[in-house]
């Protein structure tokens, strides 16, 4: 039958892909870096298998993991093997995990040893004489931040940073640097050796579909875009709130703190992609280019300024979910003199003709009152107000706009209603969208989104070298100054709402959201 | 999934009462919980026999996550002249929901009806659907009837082509329903893991000129699921630019040939009596420069095998779990809230392979 579509030979594109959900990725053969560690077991083998389950990994698809933990080929299959079997979020089908396993290979050996980066190459090697094919190299460092540039100098000293025929790709775990220095350090010796096309860094909160969810919400309703600015937009506030404490994590939670565990990546994120102009297209760097210009937009405070926009605080002991719990400087293994942050507050402004002039409150902290991840955007009031306020109504509020990230991911639009009766009396009702009640499908992992993205070379939700750069710009005089400062860190109480101190960087008229 | 019910039922009724009922059971649900929330994605109306009426529920049951948010079983027994109903609101609840989280419910009507219902059955099903939600049809025993007299309240319509007596009235049917509804076809759906795999294989740059070069596609099927090979043909040659020609019964399979750009094209389709599940049981893709891609069902996914003009060949596994007729019903439910666009021509294309 006659048809339109061009020949196979008239195409750069694969006619093939046309139409179908899932699009090819080319033979990848994957090496973890840390594939012993926790991250490995929990999160990327899992994320692996739910790949292979669903049909989604590339038609020919090799794992290699490499560790100091001395396990042969199959030792490290049965490590792999249990891994998945517990902490998948599906039940394993015994054949795909079988099929899975069967196949993957381990190199032993430390990260700053050549011979390792030579075996690697082997191993590698044989793979793609086995297949008959070159297949696309990813390294994912899943190891101590240290070990970044180690790995990746040795993989350049081997020549692994780039092979004919194929692509070379490195994701890297967070963080990137605990500071701007060591950021730019580390964004040095990675391009050192790779092309940042070929670096991916990862940020999981970029995986989340309710994070990707906040560009679709702007920029496929024309509802919103007519308000999104400093004439309509009154303030906004970012919170990530969590109603546990550090648990066994001390050793890392003590020298992070809540600036660098969530604020400088996980909340600067969902700012930019709150604040960012519409990109041309969905394009990796267009993309990143606008996230990249917010970023720019905020005047980093002098240290001056420090106190007037940021607050820190720690969790006294207090009642949390009914059970009493020790404060942060009585947990396990927490130094007593500790100035660590459980709790940060900021407001930032970003300088532009979009939003000059809006404060973006920003609040991450441990033992609050409950969980949730929101974006509250919160409306200037209407210019007149013709109904009387006063007859036992709360009256008319500014409209605010909540995009919930979890645990209920939504959106939600408060509106003002006339409450039944005979006198006009406004109260605010909500207008709600709610993910789990209007899609059937199951949102993926974080991890399978983007390992995923890493084989496919979309790097459009990873972070670049200078978007990490200018994160860390914004955040450095905000640690200088606490570092530099030796007093009393103010507490709040655990299972509470944060600090009153929190109060002091609102401007008038402004308070914070009932977490 | 722990779940609890809210129930109505009642003899000889009308859709207004049920459609009250169900409203009032909703009512319920939001005092008991304020943590419940009724999920609005999709209405599903199945129409089917009576005696296959549990049998249509278990299916239904065993969907996973695609359960559409309202379902209208209407179960037709021929003497019926009146009609029963049975509602009910299910919800999660207890260690499945945590604190903080919702309890999505969904709702489900049982209606028994008589065949004298189904000439107007939109007027009986149309007050029961959720309004502004899309509707989706699923008629898995036939009853054509009741099918298009709920065209003018449906946008969707699900059907197992496979399930047609042969293959040329499978396509006609769907032909037929495609021009009034959006088709969701299951014979469809089971093509798509062989179709990804394909357009997989021949996707690496090196490789892509060969699909110019494909002189011969042999699919295997059961034997009832002729349709999904000619619509697995059918996609290729749309994607390809093939000109196809009608095919002919030969010793049991199915035979014919297509004209691509540089050399005819030999199609194939063999009937697998070893299969079990409905669908393919295996393709083979064969060049004019003597290579040969091979897809076979196996353990734990596709068992693929390449041999290059010298004979050397390789084999591997293509890793991915066999959703079951359980899962390919549930990504029929799925699919009524996209669109996939190359199934028509596929469609059109298997037309006239069978002309």
């Amino acid at each position: 039958m006659a048809t339109e579509a061009k020949t196979a030979e008239e195409q750069d594109e694969n006619p093939l892909a046309e139409g179908l959900e899932r699009l090819p990725i080319h033979p990848t053969t994957l090496t973890i870096f840390g594939a012993t560690g926790d991250l490995a077991k929990r999160k990327l083998l899992p994320a692996l298998y739910n790949l292979a389950h669903e049909g989604a990994l590339p038609e020919r698809f090799n794992l290699i993991g490499c560790s100091r933990t001395e396990y042969s080929d199959d030792e490290f299959r049965v490590l792999a093997k249990e891994s998945i079997e517990e902490f998948s979020r599906r039940k394993t089908d015994d054949k795909v995990l079988a099929a899975l396993v069967e196949g993957i290979r381990y190199v032993t050996g430390s990260a700053d040893d050549p011979e390792v980066y030579e075996q690697l190459e082997k191993v590698t090697a044989e793979l793609d004489e086995e297949a008959g094919i070159d297949f696309n190299r990813i390294y994912y460092l899943s190891t101590a931040p240290s070990l970044f540039p180690v790995i990746v100098g040795q993989l350049g000293e081997r020549g692994l940073d780039h092979h004919e025929g194929s692509e070379v790709r490195v994701v890297i775990e967070k963080p990137i640097g605990t500071n701007l220095r060591e950021a730019k350090e580390l964004n040095a010796a990675v391009l050192d050796v790779l092309d940042e096309d070929q670096a991916f860094r990862i940020d999981h909160y970029l995986g989340k579909e309710t994070v990707q969810n906040v560009m679709a919400f702007r920029f496929a309703n024309g509802l919103f875009e007519p308000i999104w600015n400093r004439n309509f937009i009154d303030s906004v506030q970012i919170t990530a709130a969590e109603d546990i404490g550090i648990g066994s994590r001390a050793g890392y939670y003590d020298t992070s703190g809540a600036v660098r565990d969530l604020v400088q990546n996980h909340m600067l994120q969902l700012l930019c992609l709150l604040c960012m102009e519409p990109p041309v297209n969905f394009s990796a760097d267009e993309v990143r280019d606008e996230k990249v210009k917010v970023l720019h937009a905020i005047n980093p405070p002098e240290l001056s300024e420090v106190p007037e926009m940021a607050v820190r605080a720690q969790y006294a002991a207090g009642v949390a979910g009914g059970e009493e719990v020790a404060g942060y400087l009585d947990e396990e293994d927490v130094p007593k003199d500790s100035h660590t942050e459980t709790f940060a507050a900021l407001r930032l402004e970003v300088d532009n003709w979009r939003w000059a002039g809006v404060p973006i409150y920003l609040r991450a902290g441990k033992r609050l009152a409950r969980k949730i991840t929101e974006i509250a955007i919160t409306l200037k009031p209407v210019p007149h107000l013709a109904f009387k306020q006063d007859g036992g109504s709360v009256g008319v509020q500014p409209n605010q706009i909540v995009l919930t990230v979890q645990p209920n991911e939504g959106a939600s639009i408060s509106l003002g209603a006339k409450i039944p009766g005979t006198r006009m009396r406004i109260r605010p009702v909500n207008m709600e969208f709610l993910y789990g009640t209007a899609f059937m499908s199951e949102s993926p992992e974080a991890y399978e989104r983007l390992i995923m993205d890493a084989m496919r070379g979309d790097a459009t939700l990873f972070t670049r070298d200078d978007e990490v750069e200018a994160q860390w710009t914004i955040i450095d005089p905000i640690l200088e100054a606490w570092a530099g400062d030796d007093g009393d860190v103010a507490q709040y109480e655990a299972g509470s709402e944060g600090p009153e101190e929190a109060d002091a960087i609102l401007r008038p008229g402004h308070r914070w959201r009932q977490i | 999934m722990g779940t609890s019910d809210g129930v109505w039922s009642a003899q000889d009724t009308k859709p207004s009462e049920i459609e009250e009922a169900l409203r009032d059971l909703l009512r319920q649900r939001h005092e008991e919980s304020d943590a419940f929330v009724p999920a609005r994605v999709l209405n599903l109306v199945v129409v089917t026999d009576r005696e296959w009426r549990g049998e249509v529920q278990n299916r239904l049951d065993r969907v996973g996550r695609f359960h559409a948010s309202r379902t209208i079983l209407c179960a037709v027994e021929p003497r019926r002249e009146t009609i029963d109903a049975f509602a009910t609101v299910t919800a999660t609840e207890g260690d499945d929901v945590k604190p903080e989280e919702l309890s999505v419910g969904q709702e489900e009507v049982i209606l028994d009806i008589g065949e004298r219902h189904l000439e107007a059955l939109q007027t009986i099903v149309d007050p029961l659907v959720v309004t502004d939600l899309a509707t989706l049809v699923w008629a898995p025993h036939g009853h054509s009837k009741a099918v298009d007299a709920l065209m003018d309240i449906a946008q969707i319509v699900l059907l197992d082509s496979v399930n047609e007596p042969d293959p040329t009235s499978a396509v006609k049917r769907a032909k037929e329903l495609a021009e009034r509804a959006y088709v969701v076809d299951l014979a469809w759906l089971r093509t798509t893991p062989w179709r990804e795999r394909v357009a997989s294989t021949f996707d690496p740059p090196q490789w892509r000129g060969e699909l110019s070069k494909v002189s011969a596609v042999t699919v295997r099927h059961r034997p009832d699921s002729a349709i999904a090979g000619l619509l697995f043909v059918g996609w290729l040659a749309t994607r390809l630019g093939w000109q196809t020609s009608s095919m002919v019964n030969q010793n049991g399979s199915k035979q014919g040939s297509a004209s691509s750009r540089r050399q005819d094209v030999k199609l194939r389709l063999e009937p697998d009596p070893s299969m079990n599940a409905p669908g393919l049981a295996g393709i083979t893709l064969e060049t004019a420069s003597g290579t040969s891609i091979s897809l076979d069902r196996g353990p734990g996914g596709l068992t693929a095998r390449r041999t290059d003009r010298k004979g050397h060949e390789w084999e591997w596994t293509v890793m991915g779990a066999s959703r079951g007729e359980s899962g390919i019903l549930g990504e029929g439910i799925r699919q009524a809230l996209l669109r996939d666009h190359t199934y028509g021509p596929a469609l059109a294309a298997a037309e006239q392979m069978m002309s």
